[in-house]
């Protein structure tokens, strides 16, 4: 069943990075848990170490797959997600003042998650028949606007808006790198600056302030405020080589639930410095660059599309992640794939990696 | 067009890639510069800021909402207190720290150290609670020698304070430390371990007014933990207070009346459910339970074999007794059964199969008609009237005077009390229904249950000419600044589905209750020109069996009568209803209508002037 060629082609070195940074990823919120109360955080890291293997067995799963199936399955994927978006609304778990989970049993699982591949999925189909040399017109971007928006309003309801902005910036990457006509564009930004101030004022106060508090976390110096100063002390303390693992001291403060999802990478610069921290950037430096690489080189246009997408998300939950805990960016709830806690986030960048592995090993083969 | 992207040699697909690569390396490298920047640039500092945790936060609660009566005469206020505390990283070294704290103020060294291992979960950063409320002497004490106490803080909080100490106590209710089940709950997702939260009563059901908004300061310490620098303040904000419908002055009065005895008073505006007082007995006092409560504090309230934590007026249910005979006056006009001409001869006791069902007065009334057998409470005018109707009659027209059901008050813990019918004790027992059984329940015996605020709506619907309102103890709420942020509306929650002309009926026989020369109510008479109604009641206690007789004198305390009165006046427009009920307080006509007659004169003095 198993092309030779398959193995040939596939991507040995991308598969050792992904392990490797899961591996680490284990190591670093072990760090993190090790201060809280000792029952709490042992079922916290064996829930995450199962997280891991189910994600590798996923992931596994999605690069046997030939991936080409998922064009035509694209379009389910999709609906099942936005149903379990709405399902959220309607009957998901409140923690702290907005509705994210879904709770199955004993397992809570975040649509938002899933909704990001989805919408990969769906506009590499869509793309990938609909791109040309001239440039994408008004008519052409209508229906990828509108399978944009619906989940982007719906997780902008829950409210959870990092998801939701990252949601966007995946689609609106995917666009233009399908490339935008020239006119479109500059009639999409001329739009764009009338009508921001315009949605502004028909913000009711509360939800001008969460959004400001939002791009400024200053605004809010008991909570996200206080998060990125304690984060910008964890990392700047860590220095040239940091104090060594299980060393740090800042996660000692009640971060929590963040120092574990968020804000593991302040636990990692913390304890091994610029020098740790640097190489780990260099990690997803190469997972991004191999991801547009598989792009460059698949011969097939929804593969390509799809590798795009993914190290889209990729690089910008990356980027948004680290940029937040330096204090580069706001505090929005992006997890640092492979790495923070968290089922849903884990699942989804492992199916995610197994398709750039899969579109990696299938780029010779038509059917 | 799939050949378009398909073809990957193309200079213009090159080019997106190459300014896709571009953007990546661009934006990595940022992070690198700041990652630079951070550790290697400001290293130095942010590693003396992480030594010792120097930035921290710290929470400043928000003064809870105080709560008035309808005049706004303050029942619950906040007060300061000074509360000292310890924390385990800035006490170094922390053997030396305890000996001279203890020495300072007079705990041993070994309650100190059982202070800190109880709260061993708590963050090293957090501050572990040693003594709250200390007084001024000690804390004087510990100001003068602060800098040999490292780690040694001194919180300033607030706390509640119960005014009239036992006075509402069950109305207003008492805080408590949230627990970990409300913790997990989102309505309370504000809130922290350690926070105090209403745990019953008012307390409890406006906690979301009475709460307001903690605050907090982002500070920097010095290495012994003091606050050095306050560098963000987000100030706290004061929760609402709250007006309730009581009257203050007579809910005292009722508490005085009630003199100590088990037992309830409850009294009510008939024309619009407000609440005036709401008397319990025997009380506690909210005050000790807001420094928490020890395990003996705990055991000595509630060991108290008359239940002192248990607001009696509306989660008590007892047999309403002779009061429930309004309710079968009215089932028997309203369905025709009787008027107001129809005469029985009541000989003393009614012959029901082979038992004879005895009338409370040995000799029998006589003839009785509607009137007379409601000012006297004739048991044989009811036995009849009660076989005629039927137990189930007599239950739906119980519902309808809200028997049975909710009353809806803001309050927890309401208890729904019991209308028995035919179908429902098939279900319950398997048994079917007993012809003498439909009896007791037409004098208001036998498994009926009623909470004293049933009877209270129940008989204010009588007063008010017919309509149901749900009792309400709230008033109104206001922001700490005065904006009136709510105001409360009456809700009629039923009409009675009785004509006007037998409702006069009613009215007519309650007034002679305790008008004429009669009445089984007649002790309670107003003083002045004004005029009063009501319906005795007096409720065997269950458990005491049959077979077990006692001479009068000798019956043990706990198996003595309840004593019930409802009440209304001024008979004609009524302001007031009262419902009394004093456990064991044997007859309803000695005990209890005495209660409602002064509480009633002193309400409509009080109202008067």
């Amino acid at each position: 069943m198993i092309d030779r060629r398959l193995i040939k082609n596939f991507d040995w070195g991308l598969l050792v990075i992904i392990l490797f940074l899961a591996f680490l990823g284990l190591l670093i919120l072990y760090s993190a848990l090790v201060t809280s109360s000792a029952e709490l955080n042992k079922a916290l890291y064996i829930r995450q170490i199962t997280w891991v293997c189910i994600g590798l067995v996923l992931m596994t799963i999605a690069f046997t797959i030939n991936y080409k199936r998922l064009n035509q399955w694209a379009g389910l994927l999709y609906v099942f997600c936005i149903l379990l978006l709405i399902a959220v609304l309607v009957s998901g778990k409140y923690v702290a003042g907005s509705k994210r989970w879904l709770v199955l049993g004993t397992l809570s699982i975040q649509p938002s998650e899933f909704a990001k591949l989805s919408i990969i999925v769906i506009l590499a189909k869509y793309y990938s028949s609909f791109g040309n040399p001239r440039g994408l017109g008004f008519g052409e971007l209508l229906l990828p606007l509108i399978y944009t928006a619906i989940p982007f309003i719906l997780i902008v309801k829950q409210p959870d808006l990092g998801s939701a902005l990252l949601l966007g910036f995946i689609a609106v990457a995917m666009t233009v790198f399908v490339k935008i006509k020239r006119k479109t564009l500059i009639s999409i930004a001329a739009a764009g600056f009338v009508c921001t101030p315009v949605a502004w004022c028909l913000l009711k106060e509360y939800q001008q302030k969460r959004i400001l508090n939002f791009l400024n976390p200053d605004r809010d110096p008991l909570g996200a405020g206080y998060h990125v100063i304690q984060s910008k002390i964890a990392i700047g303390s860590g220095m040239i080589t940091g104090k060594g693992y299980l060393e740090g001291t800042q996660n000692a403060l009640s971060f929590l639930p963040e120092q574990h999802t968020d804000f593991i990478f302040s636990v990692l610069a913390e304890e091994w410095g610029f020098v740790g921290g640097a190489f780990f950037l260099l990690l997803f430096f190469i997972i991004i660059l191999k991801g547009l690489k598989i792009a460059h080189r698949s011969q097939d246009p929804f593969g390509t599309m799809l590798a795009v997408g993914i190290t889209a998300m990729i690089f910008f939950q990356v980027f948004i992640n680290v940029g937040m805990v330096m204090g580069l960016m706001p505090v929005v709830g992006a997890p640092l794939p492979l790495i923070s806690y968290g089922g849903s986030s884990m699942f989804t960048t492992m199916v995610s990696l197994g398709l750039l592995l899969n579109i990696s090993m299938r780029r010779f083969m038509f059917d | 067009m799939k050949k378009y992207l398909n073809s990957s040699d193309s200079n213009w697909y090159k080019q997106r890639l190459t300014g896709a690569v571009f953007i990546l390396v661009a934006a990595f490298c940022m992070l690198l510069f700041r990652l630079f920047y951070l550790q290697i640039v400001e290293g130095e500092k942010f590693r003396k800021l992480s030594e010792n945790n120097r930035i921290r936060l710290q929470s400043i609660d928000p003064p809870r909402g105080l709560i008035f009566d309808q005049n706004g005469r303050i029942m619950v206020d906040n007060r300061p207190s000074f509360d000292l505390g310890i924390i385990l990283k800035d006490a170094r070294p922390l053997e030396e720290t305890i000996t001279k704290l203890a020495g300072t103020i007079n705990v041993t060294e070994e309650e100190i150290r059982e202070k800190i291992a109880n709260a061993k979960s708590v963050s090293p950063y957090e501050t572990i609670l040693l003594k709250p409320d200390i007084g001024r002497d000690l804390l004087a004490a510990i100001e003068v020698s602060r800098f040999d106490l490292p780690g040694i803080v001194i919180d300033v909080k607030i706390r509640r304070h119960y005014i009239r100490e036992k006075s509402a106590a069950h109305l207003i209710g008492y805080l408590g430390e949230i627990n970990l089940k409300e913790l997990g709950n989102y309505h309370y997702d504000q809130y922290k371990s350690g926070d105090l939260i209403g745990k019953f009563g008012v307390e409890k059901s406006y906690e979301k007014f009475l709460r307001g908004k903690r605050g907090g300061r982002q500070v920097e310490v010095n290495a012994i933990g003091q606050v050095y620098r306050v560098l963000e303040t987000v100030e706290a904000q004061p929760g609402n207070n709250i007006y309730l419908t009581i009257n203050h002055l007579l809910q005292e009065k009722a508490e005085e009346l009630l003199d100590n005895r088990p037992g309830a008073v409850v009294a009510m505006d008939p024309n619009n459910g407000h609440i005036l007082a709401m008397a319990n007995s025997p009380a506690f006092d909210p005050n000790v339970f807001v420094g928490g409560l020890s395990q003996k504090q705990w055991q000595k309230i509630i060991s108290n074999p008359f239940r002192a934590m248990e607001n009696k007026a509306i989660q008590a249910g007892y047999p309403p007794a002779s009061i429930y005979k309004i309710v079968a006056a009215v089932a028997g006009l309203e369905e025709g059964i009787i008027d107001d001409t129809n005469t029985i001869f009541c000989p003393g006791f009614y012959r029901f199969g082979d038992r004879d069902f005895r009338c409370w007065k040995k000799g029998g009334h006589g003839e009785v008609d509607i009137y007379k057998a409601l000012a006297e409470s004739c048991d044989v005018f009811f036995y009849q009237l009660g076989l005629k109707l039927g137990v189930d009659r007599l239950a739906w027209y119980a519902r309808a005077f809200g028997l049975g059901e909710l009353t809806g008050i803001d309050l927890d813990h309401e208890a729904r009390g019991l209308v028995p019918t035919a179908s429902w004790k098939r279900k319950r027992t398997g048994i079917a229904w007993q012809k003498g059984e439909t009896l007791s329940v037409a004098i208001g015996q036998g498994y009926n249950l009623t909470t004293p605020l049933q009877l209270l709506v129940m008989v204010s619907s009588i007063a008010n000419g017919g309509t149901l309102y749900k009792p309400q103890i709230l008033k109104q709420v206001e922001t700490a600044e005065g904006n009136v942020l709510l105001e409360s509306k009456p809700q009629i929650i039923g009409k009675l589905p009785v004509s006007q002309k037998n409702i006069d009926i009613v009215r007519k026989g309650l007034w002679e209750v305790v008008n004429s020369g009669r009445g089984t109510g007649r002790i309670a008479r107003l003083k002045h020109e004004e005029f009063m109604s009501g319906k005795t009641g007096t409720a065997q206690v269950v458990g005491r069996k049959r077979s077990e007789s006692f001479k009068e004198s000798e019956i043990p305390h706990h198996f003595k009568n309840h004593a019930l009165f409802v009440a209304y006046a001024p008979s004609e427009s009524p302001t007031i209803a009262v419902t009394v009920i004093v456990e064991h307080g044997e007859q309803g006509s000695s005990t209890a209508a005495p209660i409602a007659q002064q509480l009633i004169q002193n309400y409509l003095e009080s109202i008067k002037n």
